[in-house]
């Protein structure tokens, strides 16, 4: 099977630092790779690759059939959805004009912000602002935002933080509905179990693994 | 059709942003009307010198202070927020001109306020400037800084200091407008200037917001 996206010998540095080594990965579609690896070891770096927002120092990828780097990768970025450890939110926003945000400037919209916000149960929070909510409702909002544009390619970072023991199926949830569309789910989880059938991956001083 | 939408949202959500915080006019205008107040107070007593640095000081006091404002709009996205708009596939030119409007908008409210002050403060000369074209001059400029500097550790250190260069086709005119009109000559000429190097800051923001954006990364 065709890979969904591929990694082949990908360096990359902050400055002089090397964060990530010698990153070789590939993932097909209806895959999860659950990342794991001890702080600072490069899993957001990596993640940030994936979603083609950080350009490899050296090596090569693949993305949608995509190549890392060029202009043209920039075409595929609506398909991938990438949760980071800050949520995307505006602190003087309400949780639904946030959503309405992301709904106005995406190219595809499959949820209403409504529909986001019930499914992910924050309906009653709608019209708070996101400086005055939680840290679980911030993050369940992020979720939300995910719903609205459906990606095809997941790419999570530490997702279950913040959230209620009541909320963690949301992750689950959002993963399954991408694997149903024949997406693909890169998690950098400390949870021993994402309650899906995952491959793990450890990334060590920057190298992959599996 | 399509980039006129979306710098048109962009420039409602940081309206909004600012309507709700105040953070960037409640905050300037203040020392803008301080800094007018108190540099008379610097002068000799001579009406006649306060009327003519008057309209001098009103463009002074509006490029720095505006710069400020140009800087704290345009700081209001996170860098998780800018990664989401990039995901999402926004025009980093309609992006960026959202920002420009927002930051001009800003700007003539706070020009609003203080040409007034300006009159009863210094009693000048007519200020018969450009302050719609002033104030979209330094949003331009104020934002390209903020685009040119995102990203490095020293920002912001290194945007203020941008801002000097890039000012520099936006200041000239200005002068020389105000010297003609002591003179009682037209301003036709400064005029065209400061409207070339407006739509030519317009054109190189747009022009680059791409590649800065991407760099930024």
């Amino acid at each position: 099977m065709e890979p969904l996206l591929s990694l082949d010998h990908v360096a990359v540095a902050y400055g002089q630092t090397p964060v990530l080594g010698d990153a070789t990965l590939s993932v097909v579609r209806g895959e999860v790779v659950a990342l794991r690896g001890p702080n600072g070891s490069g899993k957001s770096t990596l993640l940030r690759v994936l979603a083609t927002l950080l350009r490899p120092a050296s090596g090569s990828g693949v993305v949608f059939g995509e190549r890392l780097g060029t202009r043209e990768v920039e075409s595929v970025r609506h398909r991938i959805g990438l949760i980071a450890h800050q949520p995307a939110l505006y602190a003087e926003l309400t949780l639904e004009e946030n959503l309405a945000l992301v709904a106005d400037l995406a190219a595809v919209v499959h949820t209403s912000p409504a529909a986001a916000l019930e499914a992910v149960g924050l309906a009653g929070a709608a019209h708070r602002r996101a400086g005055d909510s939680s840290q679980g409702m911030l993050r369940r909002a992020d979720l939300a935002r995910l719903l609205i544009t459906e990606p095809d390619l997941l790419l999570l970072d530490e997702p279950h933080s913040g959230l209620d023991v009541d909320a963690l199926g949301l992750v689950d949830a959002l993963v399954r509905r991408c694997l149903e569309r024949g997406g693909a789910a890169v998690v950098v989880s400390h949870l021993t179990d994402l309650g899906v059938d995952e491959r793990t991956v450890s990334i060590v001083g920057g190298k992959l693994v599996a | 059709m399509r980039f006129w939408r979306t710098a048109l949202r962009i420039a409602m959500r940081d309206l909004r942003i600012e309507g709700r915080s105040g953070e960037v006019l409640l905050t300037t205008i203040p020392f803008g009307l301080a800094a007018l107040f108190l540099i008379p107070l610097a002068l000799p007593l001579d009406r006649q010198l306060i009327a003519t640095v008057g309209p001098g000081m009103f463009w002074i006091v509006t490029l720095l202070f505006g710069m400020f404002v140009t800087f704290r709009q345009s700081a209001v996205e996170s860098p998780a927020q800018r990664e989401t708009l990039r995901l999402l596939g926004v025009d980093p030119a309609a992006r960026f001109t959202g920002r420009v409007i927002t930051s001009a908008l800003l700007l003539v409210v706070f020009e609003a306020v203080l040409a007034p002050a300006t009159v009863v403060l210094y009693a000048p000369e007519p200020i018969d400037g450009w302050p719609l074209l002033a104030a979209l001059g330094i949003a331009l400029i104020g934002t390209m800084a903020v685009d040119v500097t995102a990203g490095l550790r020293g920002r912001t250190s290194l945007a203020p200091l941008l801002v000097a260069p890039l000012s520099v086709p936006l200041l000239m005119p200005a002068a020389s407008a105000a010297a003609a009109i002591r003179r009682g000559d037209g301003i036709v000429v400064p005029a065209l200037l400061m409207g070339f190097a407006v739509l030519a800051l317009a054109i190189l923001g747009v022009m680059t917001a791409h590649s800065l954006e991407e760099a930024s990364g």
